[in-house]
């Protein structure tokens, strides 16, 4: 049959010589080969003691966020709970009493709120989903344990440290980030 | 009684003893560090690290294995045949120990006034015990895959059966021709020759070298010969129904194989424990015979070492043979090149004699 372009390249089909059926001569090639790799940079990172970095839009842990006084942002109206398709989120709300004017900021709040981390899937809808920018995925993984209780994380294991009452828990849980607003 | 009790050589017997127990537990510890040699190879030609977890550098990681190893459920399968479930495992380490007792493991010590020699029994056969005690180790496979009373088992068994005594033949038929070199079938006397010719076996005899190495790559069944006990084929071949210390056992048989395997070509081809461009004699003289013995010694084990990094390299490297390409190359490849390579020989002594 005629070739259909004239880019074509004869592949050569000589058979197979005594001496390259023996293989020996490939063999040897192919230990240098590994022997060489013996020799490279190793692809291993040694968690815990090194760390990948991540990008800033890594889904990890929640947390639950305060503003610049404080206050908690959270007002518990749901909207992240109907917005997780594992139904990993619930709450109930409470209503802020005439001293509390410092630890909430809006008269409706979270008393107890509670993620699943057993059923969250990690797909951020809840963070896209809140009004008052009150939950937020951080870059840590969630890390293992032995009981299903513990992964019920609650509002002590959610909400960050106080920017004001303590400085450097709150500097160490913001990990260096430049806050862009 | 007291006379009998007299008449027996309680000394030279004591020494044996503990000769024995010296080199079964030097072979199984050295057989523990070959398994985490052989992942830590592993990993580094694969480019990551292998075990660095357990002790630093991982270096307590075959404790860890044998640990889980011995914590395993034993499992008896119903259906198996129940003694020979149970001796299988055990021939196929009873033969990869006995091996090691023909093998001179060094010079002779001079404690006080009594000269021990480092190996065990010196026999004149000792090649053809060797041969004979390898031929035993294909029964613990075959044992194995019966008893396991499983299909799978049963063709992988067949098949490294099959594969061992392929092998073995031209691994009898390359050493022929190194015989005929040496003219004695005792290991002492095949190391003795080397030394005092100063040029070691393997400048005479290279293509019976490499026909040994590749047959010994098959009776340990090592990739790319392992076709027995492949993981991805025949469900883990004839160690499948196999649980802990049963399994320990088998895997442990092929490492202790490796490291013997490697002290028989390492002496057979290598000078055993002839120290390369070092005068026995005259440093004999200035050390005293003992350090002399225990260098000896050394240098075998670092030719073994590096026999056992060439059968973890060359297991990273190549991919595995189907079974026809193997019985092929068992039969139609190396047994006529072993036959050539015995004629040569014969031919080449006769002309250098006249």
């Amino acid at each position: 049959m005629e070739a259909l372009t004239n880019r074509v390249k004869v592949v050569e089909r000589k058979p197979i010589t005594f001496l390259e059926s023996l293989y020996l001569w490939n063999i040897m090639k192919g230990m240098i080969i590994t022997f060489r790799h013996i020799f490279k940079k190793k692809a291993t990172i040694k968690y815990p003691e090194q760390k990948r970095p991540f990008s800033p839009v890594f889904r990890g842990l929640h947390i639950l966020n305060r503003d610049e006084e404080g206050r908690e942002r959270c007002t518990a109206c749901g909207l992240c709970a109907v917005a997780c398709p594992a139904e990993a989120i619930t709450m109930e709300a409470a209503e802020r009493k005439a001293g509390e004017e410092n630890l909430y900021r809006e008269e409706k709040y979270a008393a107890r709120y509670e993620i699943n981390m057993l059923r969250c899937i990690f797909c951020g809808l809840c963070e896209e989903a809140c009004p008052k920018d009150a939950i937020y995925l951080t870059e840590t993984f969630a890390p293992a344990n032995f009981q299903r209780q513990t992964f019920i994380y609650g509002k002590p294991d959610l909400l960050i440290p106080h920017p004001k009452e303590e400085p450097e828990l709150y500097a160490k849980a913001a990990g260096g980030r430049v806050k862009r607003n | 009684m007291n006379a009998v009790l007299l008449a027996i050589d309680w000394a030279s017997l004591l020494e044996k003893l503990i000769l024995i127990v010296v080199i079964v537990s030097v072979s199984l510890v050295i057989a523990m560090y070959e398994t985490y040699a052989e992942r830590k190879l592993a990993g580094f030609i694969q480019d990551r690290l292998g075990p660095s977890r357990a002790g630093p550098f991982g270096i307590l990681q075959p404790l860890a294995d044998g640990l889980k190893l011995f914590m395993k459920e034993e499992i008896i399968p119903n259906t198996s045949n129940k003694f020979l479930f149970i001796l299988g495992p055990c021939l196929a380490m009873m033969t990869a120990m006995m091996t090691s007792a023909v093998i001179p493991w060094g010079g002779s010590l001079h404690i006080g006034n009594r000269i021990v020699s480092l190996q065990v029994a010196d026999i004149n056969i000792g090649i053809l015990y060797i041969f004979g005690v390898v031929s035993l180790g294909v029964y613990g496979i075959m044992i194995g895959g019966w008893a396991s009373n499983n299909k799978f088992s049963l063709i992988a068994a067949l098949r490294g059966a099959s594969q061992m005594i392929s092998y073995e033949l031209a691994m009898g038929l390359a050493l022929i021709a190194l015989l005929m070199l040496t003219g004695s079938l005792s290991m002492k006397t095949i190391v003795q020759q080397q030394m005092d010719r100063g040029v070691w076996n393997v400048v005479y005899q290279p293509l019976g070298f490499l026909i040994f190495i590749v047959c010994a790559f098959a009776e340990c069944n090592r990739t790319p010969f392992d076709l027995p006990e492949a993981e991805n084929e025949l469900n883990f071949g004839y160690h499948q129904e196999y649980s802990s210390m049963k399994l320990g056992f088998y895997l442990f048989a092929e490492y202790i194989n490796m490291f013997i395997s490697s002290a028989v070509m390492a002496t057979l081809f290598f000078g055993g424990y002839d120290i390369p461009f070092f005068n026995e004699a005259a440093h004999m003289a200035t050390w005293g015979p003992t350090i002399v013995g225990l260098l000896g010694a050394l240098a075998l084990f670092i030719k073994i070492a590096f026999f056992i990094f060439l059968f973890i390299w060359v297991r990273w490297t190549i991919p595995r043979f189907r079974y026809d390409q193997l019985m092929n190359l068992g039969w139609k490849k190396l047994i006529p090149l072993a036959l050539i390579n015995m004629v040569i020989t014969g031919a080449l002594l006769l002309w250098l004699k006249k």
